[in-house]
C-alpha cells in the first residue's frame, strides 16, 4: 500500500519561513495541505541571524501577523530581547524588531504547525515535479514516490544546486551540515523557465564562554518592550539579554586581506551577485579601504545557549584567515569557533516569470516563494510564503485571487517589486522602496489587513474584534480633542515648560496637540484628558494611535491623496493578450518589456524599467479605459 | 494621466497674430476662470449658461492683462467632455504668456502635447480610430518637443537642471540612509550642511524661475516702447528702424490709437518695438485710453524711448522735461533714450538749446535716417552694458517654468521642515515631490536611483 493516496489540495515544498507560512495559511483556510522537508527537525530554521524584524522587516511581520499569519505570535515567544528602532523618527519609521532564542523559534513553529488542523508532515527531498500539460498534479520525490496534488508551493530557499564556499573549497549544501537538493531546477529549465545563480553568506558562530564581554558596549533592549502580535496571546518581555558590540580595526583588516587571494570573492570561483547591503567583511574592506573600523553585533542565540553570532563578520575567507582575524578583534582575544563563516551559490528564478499571486506563468497551480524568487531575509521569504499559500488556496477553492496593493502593505510593494521589475542581486525590503510609507506603519498593520484576512477565512474572529475596537476607541479619542477645549491658564503652564508659546484664549486640544514638540506625556497633564484615559480603560495601543493620527495626519492625508492618484491608474487594465507589437508609436525597448512582463494594470506598466511616461500615454489612449 | 487636474495650453498656433485662443479644461476650468474674468456687464461666469460668448477682462488682482471674449462649453458638451473656457484674447506673444503663467500660478497644469484630445478620447468623445490617430500624433509631438527641449537645454541649462537634479537626489540619499539604516555606523551630513545646501537649490530655483521672463524676451524679442506725443514722428522713426511700412503714418495728431508692435533684429538680437499713443493730457476719450495703454506698455518693456519733436519743441521743452520726469518717477530703473526727432529742419542755435535743456538727448531725423544708427547702436550697448545683462542659464521652456515654480514649492516646504526639526521621513514626502518635479524637465526618478545612490556611496550592511 503506498504511502500517499488521496490528491492534496496544496502540497509545500520546504519549510522554511516561505514555506512554514505557506502550510499554515492553506491548511488554516480549509485546505488539506502537505508539508514536505528534506529534515523535518530543521521546520523554521533561523540560517542566518537570530533576529525577525527591523527597518521595513519589522513593518512586514506585524502585516504577517495582521492577516493572520504565525510568524508574529512565534516571533513574540522565542525572543529574548526587544527594540523598537527609529522612535526618533515619525510613526512610519518605527520598526520592531527583537533577538530570537534560535532553538525555541524552530520549536515553536513546529508546534504551531502540529497544532493547525488539516496540515500532514513528510520528510523527503522533492526531486521533481509532476505536470499535465500546462499544470502541476503534484510532486515525485527522491524514493520516486508520487504524491498528487492540486497546487503545489515551491520554497526552497538556498537547497536548489547549493554550493557552499569557504576559502578555495566548496562543496555542495543547502545550508551548513545539510545536503543540497537537486532535479528541480533543471527540470523547470526544460519546461522553459529562466534561472540564474545567487549568492548570500553568513558569519562564524563562536562560543560565547570564550568572549570577554568588558571590552565591548552593551546594548539592552528597550525599556518598555513592546511585541509584534495584534493578539493578546502573547505579552510583552519582562526580562531579556542584552547584544554587545565591538570594532574591527586596521589591524584586523590587514589580517582578513592576506587571505584575499584565497577568497572565493576575489579570485573569480563565486561569479554570481550578493546583496549590496549584506556585504561580506572582506567585501566591506575592499570597497571601503579608507574607513578604519566596522561595527561588529555580538549576538546571543537564545537564553541558555552558550552559542553566540556574530553579525556583521560575514566572510568566506578560508576558516584559519577567519580565525585570526577574529582574534585580533577587542573582546575576541581567545574567541573559540562553533563554526566557520561560509558563502553560498544556489539557484532562483528571475520572479518576473510570475504573477502577482505568485503562481508561475508557465505551469498553472505552481507557485514560488522566498529565496527561490531572489530575496534574502525571514521576513521577505514568510510574507513570501504567506502570500503563496492564500492564494494556492483560493484557487483550489475557485475564489478569486489575494493581491495586496502597494499603497496597503508592504507585502504588497514587495510582490509587485518583484514581478514587475525582477531582481539582479538578493531582493531585501526597505522603506524608501515604498512611495506611500507613511500609510505602510506597523501601528496600523491591524487597521489595513485584518478585516481582509479575515474575509480570507484566516483571522480569527477575535483578532477582527481587537482591531475594530482599537479603532473606535481611538477615533473617539481623536474626537475628543478635536471637540474639547482647554483653557489658557490650564495649559500654559505645559506650554511654557516646553517652550512652546503660550495661548491667550481657550483653544481646541487638538491644535495644540498637533504641534511637534508637544507629546501625549504633555496632554495627559491636563485633568480632562487624564480623566477621559481612566475613564475609557484606554491602553497603549489605542494611546499611541491617537496620538500618530493627531500628530500625522496632515501627512498622511497628503499621501493618501498621492496613492489615489496611483490608484486610477491601477484601475485601468490590460487585456491578458494585448499586442504591444501594433503600438508603433511607443519604443522598441518598452514593447519588448510588456511583452515579456505582461502588466495587468497601466500603473504597473509604468513602473517597468524602460518604459516611460510617454509610453503609458500612448498606452492609456490604446486602453480606452 | 491624471483626469481631475485642469489643465491650460494655447490653443492656436503659437506666435503673434491677431488673436490667440486659450483653452483651459477640467472641473476647475470655470472656476478659475471666473475669479479672474471681469465681465464688462458685472456678470459672474460661473453662473452662465454653456455654450455663451462674454466679454471683459482678464485680471490679476486688480491689474488688467487684457480684453477678451471668454467662451464656456459645460460637460459633456465640449471638445474634451470635460468643462472647458476658451479665452480668445490678442495676439501678442506677451499677453499669451501672461494669461498662461496666471492660471498656472493657480494651480492649473500645463497640458501635455495631444492632452487634451487624449481627454476627449479618455471620456467618449472620440473612437477607437479616431485615437489611434492621436496616439500616433501624441508619439510625434513628443519627438518634436523632445527635440525643442535638446534646443534648449544647450548653452547650461541642460547641466544646471543635472546638477541640482544630483544635489537633491544626494540630499535625498542621506535622509533615506537616516531613515532605513539608522543601526549602521554612518555618518549623516549634519543639518547645517542641508540647509546651506538647500538655501543653494532655492537661489538655483528662483533664478532659473526668473530667467524665465529673460528667456521670454530672448525668444520673442526685447520689448521696447515708443512714447511721445501725437506727431512727434513715432511712426516715421518706427518706419526707419524697420525700413518698412507697417505703421499707420499721417499728418493728423493722434493716429496712432493703438499700440502696433513689430520686430526688428539689430546685431543680432531681436527687439520688439512697440509703438504706442504720447502720454499727452487730453480730453479725447479714445485717446485717453490710448495714453492709459501707453503707460502698461511702459511697463512691460524693457526700454523706453521718448520721442519729441525737436521742429515745435521750442515753446514746450519745458512740457517735455516734465514729461521725461514723470516716466523716470514712475520707471526709475528703466532704461530710458531721449531723442529730439525732426532735427533736420533745425538751426544750431535751436539744437544748442535742446541739448542743453535736455540732457542726454540724442538728435535725430526719422526722414533722412541721421542718427538712427547712433540709435540702434545705444540699444545695442544697453544690453552689452548689462541693463538688459542676460541670466547665464535661461529658461524659456513653459512647461519647464511650470514644473520648477512646483519643484520651488516643495522645496520651500523641505526647508520649512527642516527648520521645525521634521523626522525625515516626512521631509522625504517634498523631497520625493521636489525630485518628482525634476524629473518631469530631465526624465524619470524611481527609488531604485535612490538606493544605488545609498550603496555606491555609504559601507552599509551588517
Amino acid at each position: 500500500m503506498s504511502l500517499f493516496q488521496d490528491t492534496y489540495d496544496v502540497i509545500v515544498v520546504g519549510a522554511g519561513h516561505a514555506g512554514s507560512e505557506a502550510a499554515a495559511a492553506a491548511a488554516n483556510m480549509g485546505c488539506s495541505t502537505l508539508l514536505i522537508t528534506m529534515n523535518l527537525q530543521n521546520i523554521a530554521q533561523m540560517s542566518c541571524n537570530p533576529a525577525m524584524g527591523g527597518i521595513a522587516k519589522g513593518q512586514i511581520v506585524r502585516e504577517i501577523d495582521a492577516l493572520g499569519g504565525y510568524s508574529g505570535i512565534v516571533s513574540d515567544t522565542s525572543a529574548i530581547q526587544f527594540k523598537m528602532l527609529n522612535k526618533s523618527k515619525g510613526p512610519a519609521m518605527w520598526s520592531p524588531r527583537v533577538q530570537s532564542d534560535r532553538m525555541r523559534f524552530a520549536e515553536d513553529w513546529r508546534l504551531l504547525l502540529e497544532k493547525t488542523p488539516n496540515l500532514d508532515f513528510y520528510q523527503e527531498m522533492v526531486s521533481a515535479l509532476l505536470v499535465d500539460k500546462d499544470k502541476v498534479v503534484g510532486v515525485r520525490t527522491s524514493l520516486g514516490i508520487e504524491i498528487k496534488a492540486k497546487s503545489v508551493v515551491l520554497t526552497n530557499g538556498t537547497f536548489l544546486n547549493g554550493l557552499i564556499h569557504i576559502g578555495d573549497k566548496n562543496f555542495g549544501g543547502g545550508r551548513a551540515g545539510e545536503k543540497a537538493a537537486t532535479g528541480i531546477t533543471e527540470q523547470l529549465v526544460d519546461f522553459g523557465f529562466d534561472s540564474g545563480r545567487m549568492k548570500t553568506g553568513t558569519p562564524p558562530r563562536v562560543d560565547g564562554r570564550s568572549l570577554d564581554y568588558s571590552k565591548m558596549e552593551e546594548q539592552p533592549g528597550d525599556e518598555h518592550p513592546a511585541k509584534f502580535s495584534f493578539l493578546d496571546i502573547t505579552k510583552p518581555l519582562t526580562h531579556q539579554r542584552s547584544c554587545h558590540m565591538t570594532y574591527t580595526s586596521p589591524e584586523v583588516h590587514d589580517l582578513l586581506r592576506e587571505g584575499f587571494d584565497r577568497s572565493p570573492m576575489f579570485n573569480g570561483r563565486i561569479q554570481s551577485l550578493g546583496p549590496r547591503y549584506c556585504p561580506s567583511i572582506e567585501d566591506k574592506i575592499n570597497r571601503f579601504a579608507d574607513k578604519e573600523r566596522h561595527q561588529i553585533f555580538v549576538e546571543p542565540e537564545g537564553w541558555n545557549t552558550i552559542e553566540v553570532y556574530v553579525n556583521g563578520f560575514s566572510t568566506s575567507l578560508p576558516e584559519d584567515v577567519q580565525f585570526k582575524a577574529l582574534r585580533s578583534v577587542k573582546g575576541f582575544e581567545r574567541v573559540k569557533f562553533f563554526r566557520a563563516g561560509y558563502a553560498i551559490e544556489y539557484d532562483y528564478f528571475p520572479p518576473t516569470q510570475l504573477m502577482h499571486t505568485l503562481e508561475t506563468k508557465l505551469i498553472s497551480g505552481l507557485y514560488f516563494a522566498g529565496q527561490i524568487n531572489g530575496t534574502t531575509g525571514y521576513e521577505e521569504a514568510a510574507s513570501q510564503g504567506l502570500m503563496a499559500g492564500i492564494n494556492a488556496a483560493l484557487k483550489v477553492k475557485e475564489r478569486e485571487p489575494f493581491i495586496l496593493k502597494r499603497n496597503e502593505a508592504y507585502i504588497g510593494v514587495l510582490i509587485d517589486d518583484l514581478i514587475t521589475k525582477g531582481t539582479e542581486e538578493p531582493y531585501r525590503m526597505f522603506t524608501s522602496r515604498a512611495e506611500y510609507r507613511t500609510l505602510l506603519r506597523q501601528d496600523n498593520a491591524d487597521f489595513r489587513l485584518t478585516p481582509k484576512g479575515y474575509e480570507l477565512g484566516l483571522a480569527s474572529e477575535k483578532r477582527l474584534r481587537r482591531m475594530e475596537k482599537k479603532l473606535a476607541n481611538s477615533e473617539a479619542f481623536v474626537q475628543f480633542f478635536k471637540d474639547t477645549s482647554v483653557k489658557p491658564e490650564e495649559i500654559n503652564p505645559i506650554l511654557e515648560e516646553k517652550d512652546s508659546s503660550t495661548m491667550n484664549q481657550s483653544d481646541k486640544m487638538f491644535k495644540i496637540f498637533s504641534r511637534p514638540n508637544i507629546s501625549f506625556d504633555d496632554m495627559v497633564k491636563i485633568p480632562s484628558v487624564k480623566d477621559y484615559v481612566v475613564a475609557h480603560q484606554l491602553d497603549d495601543e489605542v494611546i499611541e494611535q491617537t496620538e500618530i493620527q493627531v500628530k500625522y495626519s496632515g501627512y498622511i492625508e497628503k499621501e493618501k491623496n498621492n496613492a489615489d492618484k496611483l490608484n486610477r491608474l491601477e484601475d485601468i487594465k490590460i487585456p491578458k493578450n494585448f499586442d504591444y507589437s501594433k503600438i508603433k508609436s511607443m519604443s522598441y525597448e518598452a514593447r519588448e518589456k510588456l511583452s515579456k512582463i505582461r502588466p495587468i494594470t497601466v500603473s504597473q506598466a509604468s513602473r517597468i524599467s524602460g518604459v516611460s511616461p510617454n509610453d503609458v500615454s500612448v498606452l492609456l489612449v490604446y486602453m480606452g479605459r | 494621466m491624471i483626469l481631475d487636474e485642469t489643465i491650460i495650453a494655447l490653443a492656436t498656433p503659437s506666435g503673434a497674430g491677431a488673436i490667440a485662443v486659450i483653452r483651459l479644461s477640467g472641473p476647475k476650468a470655470i472656476e478659475m476662470a471666473a475669479t479672474h474674468f471681469k465681465s464688462v456687464s458685472g456678470k459672474n461666469l460661473s453662473e452662465q449658461k454653456t455654450h455663451t460668448i462674454h466679454l471683459g477682462h482678464i485680471v490679476d488682482n486688480n491689474r488688467i492683462i487684457d480684453e477678451v471674449l471668454v467662451s464656456i462649453f459645460k460637460n459633456p458638451n465640449s471638445y474634451t467632455g470635460e468643462d472647458v473656457i476658451e479665452i480668445s484674447c490678442h495676439g501678442s506673444l506677451y499677453i499669451q504668456q501672461e494669461i498662461i503663467q496666471l492660471f498656472l500660478k493657480k494651480g492649473c497644469k500645463m497640458a501635455n502635447a495631444g492632452e487634451f484630445t487624449l481627454r476627449a478620447f479618455l471620456n467618449g468623445k472620440l473612437d477607437l480610430s479616431q485615437a489611434e490617430a492621436v496616439a500616433d500624433l501624441i508619439a510625434s509631438e513628443n519627438e518634436a518637443s523632445h527635440q525643442i527641449a535638446m534646443q534648449q537645454m544647450r548653452g547650461g541649462f541642460s547641466n544646471e537642471i543635472a546638477m541640482l537634479r544630483e544635489e537633491l537626489l544626494n540630499f535625498a540619499s542621506l535622509i533615506e540612509l537616516e531613515l532605513d539604516f539608522s543601526e549602521e555606523d554612518v555618518e549623516f551630513a549634519d543639518r547645517s550642511q542641508f540647509k546651506i545646501l538647500l538655501e543653494r537649490i532655492e537661489q538655483v530655483l528662483k533664478r532659473l524661475i526668473d530667467s524665465f521672463a529673460v528667456g521670454n524676451v530672448i525668444k520673442n524679442g526685447i520689448p521696447v516702447a515708443i512714447v511721445g506725443e501725437p506727431n512727434v514722428g513715432k511712426s516715421t522713426l518706427l518706419n526707419a528702424l524697420l525700413n518698412e511700412e507697417r505703421a499707420i503714418v499721417s499728418e493728423i495728431a493722434g493716429t496712432t490709437r493703438d499700440t502696433v508692435e513689430d520686430e526688428i533684429t539689430i546685431g543680432g538680437m531681436g527687439f520688439r518695438f512697440i509703438d504706442t499713443a504720447g502720454i499727452r493730457e487730453t480730453k479725447d476719450v479714445v485717446e485717453s485710453i490710448g495714453i492709459k495703454k501707453t503707460f502698461e506698455k511702459i511697463e512691460q518693456a524693457q526700454v523706453v524711448i521718448y520721442l519729441f519733436d525737436g521742429s515745435t519743441a521750442k515753446a514746450k521743452l519745458d512740457d517735455v522735461a516734465i514729461e521725461l520726469a514723470k516716466i523716470r518717477n514712475k520707471y526709475p530703473q528703466k532704461p530710458l533714450i531721449t531723442i529730439a526727432n525732426k532735427i533736420d529742419v533745425l538751426t544750431d542755435t535751436e539744437l544748442a538749446e535742446i541739448n542743453k535743456t535736455i540732457p542726454d538727448v540724442l538728435l535725430l531725423s526719422a526722414k533722412t535716417g541721421f542718427g538712427v544708427e547712433q540709435l540702434t547702436n545705444k540699444l545695442l550697448t544697453m544690453i552689452n552694458s548689462g541693463a538688459l545683462r542676460n541670466n547665464e542659464t535661461i529658461v524659456t521652456n513653459t512647461r519647464h517654468y511650470d514644473a520648477l515654480l512646483k519643484a520651488l514649492e516643495e522645496i520651500l516646504k523641505v526647508r520649512h521642515g527642516l527648520e521645525s526639526g521634521l523626522s525625515g521621513d516626512l521631509m522625504a514626502i517634498d523631497i520625493r515631490q521636489a525630485l518628482y518635479y525634476f524629473g518631469e524637465i530631465t526624465g524619470q526618478v524611481s527609488n531604485d536611483e535612490l538606493l544605488g545612490n545609498i550603496f555606491a556611496n555609504f559601507c552599509i550592511g551588517k
